[in-house]
């Protein structure tokens, strides 16, 4: 049972929590291909290592979070707001069917989005 | 009179007589006893028959590792099935029996399998028992392999949970283990120190009733979770004792140190299994704890010097030991000295290569190693009862390995030790690689293969190694499963060691080239109750009420789960049946009037500027241009185009939007719209607030609805003119406030009117007076599925599954016609949601007064499909009695007044014509009225 670190509320067990998938899924627009919008809907990266997820503290602050947890040792190595990107600098794939794989960087100097709620 | 056992050292003996029985024979064991020692003590050398073979077995350990002494314990609903002997706690009046063998345990006619071994080998259902099926054998041979009986009826004892936090959790309290446990308690952290024994292997009076202290005993550490959690089963109470059986512990530590010791490890021979055999350091045990003497001609053989002073230990307490056998070539000379001082023959680089005794051990024969790697020619017989082994030790990892610790054999201490550490876990003890001794050879280089035991619970012997290996299932892993190595009740805790090495040696590699199985919890079995807990029964899950339970209760409802929520089917008057019911309820509803618990529908408000903009992008359905008091059916969908939920919306003013949904999907469409509005919309201002249980909700549904309604003085005007078919109103009824919902589920004029959850009982009342000259009654879930069903209203999750899009069910060209994006609209154009050939909501009427079962399936003229669909929803025709149905049909929308055949368990059950799915009011008059 991993012990995940709420931004809002601190540690707390798994089962306060709900899985959401992964993070920095970008919606196409509806004029989307056929291919792209499949590779939306269906296509996910599995790696083994640092990850980046969505958990939603269900039975707590009730807010969705991300999470930077590797796939093989469960180590959670960092946890930030919904809206915004992570710290650590590996790069992140995003998941679209048009675009070729490129890294995002971290936010320099401009605000993060108004965290939800 | 009463004697404590053959076995026992009377001068020695301590404690009060205990009674128990095994398989029915009255024994006599002592105080402190564990079935074991209590067995053994009274001569039992036979307790057990082998998986496979059915030889007999005896006791072979004094702890959790045993592989041998299975025993059950108990009767009825208190059985047990495979309790180990060595860990069972004697109480007076203790029924133990043995779980295999016919007629008995110490006389088993299948004993005769083992003249036929060769044909239970490694595999062999893979290979024999073949013709005509497997399944013909299966039941047989799993009878034959003896693991007790099941309880027969529910757990009547009670199980708990905790959950603790602590800096450090010591697991093991050995002398190790209490010593690390008082350094933290010194250092002021909160400590737990857990034993799986029944006393702790050090003086724990420092530790006692200190708050930062916690000390468990008969408590397992089983699993090893993420983040340092670990789980222990701790044994509280006994049986009839007003405790818990056993309570899990869920444990948060900052730091663990595993105490956890090494099992000592056997020695691998030509028939190592027979009765008397058994571990040097469990012989001690039972010496030191009970008292006992494990025979009365005892050898010993050993590869390392522990053994040693258990030669010593055994003479001094009047025990014969016949002879020490070690396979190392140049034991230490001083240890060697005191063994032959007391008068205990050696044999220096040797050891035991076969033993014999039908029933039980009679006599070892010790060979010579020779350095070619066999043995000299002369071998000796030394005749004896008890033959006590010793391997060397293997550090007990488990707990470790499960937490991911990378673990190897290492060639210094022939034994499986760390790779590197883990951060939060230390070890200690024997646990930790110590100063590596040269341990001896392990494993007889002679005899025959077939009967050396690498693992006595699984039957798996080194020829079964070898063949798995000339067989090419040659990895670890592989080779488990093949052989069953360590699959067992023991998950192989003895043996690891000489098993690394056997199958180094056929696979001609050095061990510590091997891998070794993956480590999984438990570590030891535990009870399905424990992990269960409290959760059983009335605690299972959440029991939701309606505010209008008592009353539906008192009108006699057939209650049942629907969801989470208790829900009335039907409503039984003079002891009809629930059909009887239903039929009634159908009656009054289309001829009279009916009223409906409707609370747990799902209702949602949306409340901030954007609240109708942010539901738009929910629904098929346009909401730009529904209008104040107006309602409107929406469907959602996933984003896959599948449906997910229906309900109604309502546009309450400019800044809030009412919105219903299935009663089963009230929580997911809440959650559902909050995850879009927090991760994907989170700039729009709008707040989702669920108020299902706020509101209590009855649908009022019949022709004299109105009338009723009208009885109650509502402040509105509800006459057809100012409040039509799907508005909505908000009134002051019975004092206080009201909305009202002019939509139909039934096909019948219809008012679902909403107060206060705590109003909800006082409008149920008025309502049954006001209507009692009308013979209003109330209806349940049966009668309002088989109403909405005649009118073809969807029922989501019934007519719709995981596949369906809105074209599916009628409602393709609205999804289509919606300019604005919606969740799930671009998936309606892929081609998978587009095929000419998908099923399609249709209606069915039967042909010949035969019902259409729910989920027969159906097949087109002409069609050599497996199906073209099935039966969604079926029932009789209010109006005439008839058979009718809702059913997805292959391309239905295009084969009206087409017969399809229906199908239902193999059999064509009638047939049946394509219809339309409306039967009752197509034109709906009697909604709109």
């Amino acid at each position: 049972m991993l012990h995940i670190p709420c931004p809002h509320c601190g540690l707390r067990d798994e089962t306060e929590f709900t899985y959401g998938g992964p993070s920095h899924l970008i919606r196409p627009e509806l004029t989307a291909s056929d291919r792209e919008w499949t590779h939306y809907l269906y296509h996910r990266e599995n790696p083994k290592g640092p990850y980046r997820e969505r958990w939603l503290h269900s039975y707590g602050c009730g807010h969705w979070f991300n999470v930077l947890r590797d796939t093989a040792t469960h180590e959670i190595l960092e946890t930030y707001l919904m809206g915004q990107l992570a710290q650590s600098s590996s790069p992140v794939r995003a998941i679209q069917g048009s675009q070729p794989a490129q890294p995002v960087q971290p936010p320099q100097s401009s605000p993060a989005r108004e965290p939800a709620g | 009179m009463s004697s404590p056992g053959p076995y026992r050292l009377k001068t020695q003996a301590r404690g009060r007589p205990v009674a128990f029985r095994f398989d029915g024979r009255p024994l006599q064991g002592l105080e402190g006893d564990t079935v074991a020692s209590a067995l053994l003590a009274n001569g039992f050398r036979v307790v057990s028959r082998s998986f496979k073979y059915h030889r007999p077995r005896g006791i072979f350990s004094a702890g959790y590792e045993e592989p041998n002494a299975l025993i059950q314990l108990h009767s009825g609903s208190r059985a047990i099935p495979c309790a180990r002997a060595t860990l069972t706690p004697l109480s007076p009046g203790l029924e133990v029996s043995s779980q295999v063998g016919w007629p008995s345990v110490s006389f088993d006619l299948l004993r005769a399998i083992d003249l036929v071994h060769p044909v239970f080998a490694a595999g062999f259902y893979n290979k024999a028992f073949m013709w005509p099926s497997w399944h013909a054998y299966e039941p047989i041979i799993r009878k034959l392999a003896g693991f007790g009986r099941a309880p027969t009826g529910p757990d009547p004892d009670r199980y708990d949970e905790r959950h603790a936090y602590c800096d450090v959790l010591v697991v093991g309290g050995g002398p190790t283990g209490v010593e690390v446990a008082k350094a933290a308690c010194a250092k002021g952290d909160r400590v737990m120190l857990v034993e799986q024994d029944t006393s702790f292997g050090g003086d724990i009076s420092p530790l006692a009733n200190l708050r930062n202290v916690q000390l468990l005993l008969r408590t397992t550490a089983f699993a090893y979770c993420d983040h340092d959690l670990v789980a222990l089963a701790e044994a509280v109470g006994g049986a009839g004792v007003h405790l818990p059986r056993e309570r899990l512990w869920l444990v948060r530590a900052a730091s663990v140190v595993l105490a956890t010791g090494a099992l000592e490890q056997p020695l691998i021979f030509s028939n190592n299994d027979r009765p008397g055999i058994m571990l040097t350091s469990a012989a001690l045990k039972f010496l030191r704890r009970h008292a006992i003497a494990p025979g009365r001609k005892v050898v010993i053989a050993t590869n390392n010097d522990s053994a040693y002073t258990a030669a010593r230990e055994l003479h001094d307490a009047g025990i014969h030991v016949a002879a020490l056998v070690d396979s190392r070539p140049s034991p230490s000379a001083a240890l060697l000295q005191e063994i032959k001082d007391v008068g205990i023959d050696v044999h220096v680089h040797s050891m035991p290569i076969d033993t014999k005794g039908f029933s039980a051990l009679k006599q070892v024969t010790v060979g010579i190693l020779s350095s070619a790697n066999g043995v000299g020619t002369t071998a000796q017989n030394i005749t004896c009862d008890a033959l006590l082994v010793s391997g060397g030790w293997s550090p007990t990892l488990h707990l470790f390995a499960q937490a991911g610790g990378k673990l190897k054999y290492s060639e210094s201490t022939r034994a499986f030790t760390p790779v590197a550490d883990l951060p939060n876990i230390q070890i200690v003890g024997s646990a930790a690689p110590g100063i590596p001794e040269p341990l001896g050879e392990r494993v007889s280089p002679v005899g025959n293969k077939s009967r050396q035991w690498v693992d006595l619970r699984h039957d798996v012997t080194v020829s079964d190694i070898e063949l798995s290996v000339r067989e090419n299932f040659s990895a670890v892993e592989h080779i488990k499963r093949y052989t069953t190595l360590g699959m067992s009740v023991d998950q192989g805790k003895l043996g690891q060691a000489p098993a690394a090495e056997v199958i180094a040696r056929a696979r001609g590699l050095p061990p510590a080239q091997l891998g070794h199985t993956t480590f999984r919890p438990p570590f030891m079995p535990v009870t399905l109750g424990t992990m269960v807990g409290r959760n059983v029964g009335a605690l299972y899950a959440p029991t939701r009420r309606t505010p209008l339970h008592k009353l539906q209760a008192d009108a006699n409802a057939i209650f049942e789960d629907f969801g989470e929520w208790q829900r009335a089917a039907a409503f039984t008057r003079n002891g009809e049946s629930r059909e009887q019911a239903m039929a009634r309820e159908v009656k009054l509803i289309r001829n009279g009037v009916g009223l409906y618990d409707a609370c747990p529908l799902g209702k949602i408000e949306l409340i901030g500027p954007d609240a109708m903009a942010f539901a738009d992008r929910f629904y098929i359905n346009n909401l730009t241009t529904l209008k104040p008091g107006r309602a409107r059916y929406g469907i959602m969908l996933r984003e896959t185009g599948v449906i997910f939920d229906d309900g109604t919306i309502v546009a309450f003013d400019e800044d809030r939007v009412l919105l219903t949904t299935t009663s089963s999907g009230a929580g997911r469409v809440a959650a559902w719209l909050e995850e879009w509005r927090q991760c994907e919309w989170p700039s729009m201002r709008v707040v989702v607030a669920p108020v299902t249980d706020q509101w209590a909700s009855v649908a009022l549904t019949g022709q004299h609805a109105r009338t009723v309604l009208k009885r109650l003085r509502p402040e509105c005007d509800v006459s057809n003119e100012a409040f039509p078919h799907l508005g909505f109103r908000t009134t002051q009824l019975l004092g206080g406030d009201a909305r009202l919902y002019r939509v139909s589920f039934t096909g019948e004029l219809t008012y679902e009117i909403n107060v206060p959850a705590n109003k909800g009982a006082q409008l149920w009342a008025a309502l049954l007076e006001e209507g009692r000259s009308f013979g209003i009654e109330p209806y349940g879930i049966d009668a309002l599925l088989n109403l909405r069903m005649e009118k073809g209203f969807l029922h989501i999750g019934t007519d719709t599954d995981g596949t369906t899009v809105p074209d599916d069910v009628g409602f393709g060209k609205p999804a289509a016609s919606k300019q604005n994006h919606y969740i799930g609209k671009r998936s309606l154009t892929l081609p998978e949601n587009v095929r000419p050939d998908r099923l399609q909501l249709v209606g069915l009427a039967s042909e010949n007064a035969v019902a259409l079962p729910v989920g027969s399936h159906l097949r087109l003229p002409g069609s050599d499909n497996a199906t073209d669909g099935w039966v969604t929803s079926a029932g009789l025709l209010s109006t005439d009695g008839r058979p009718i149905a809702m059913a997805m049909l292959r391309a239905g929308r295009s084969q009206m007044n087409r017969t399809v055949t229906v199908h239902d368990a193999g059999r064509v059950v009638t047939s049946a014509r394509v219809v339309m799915p409306t039967f009752y009011d197509l034109t709906g008059a009697r909604m709109n009225a």
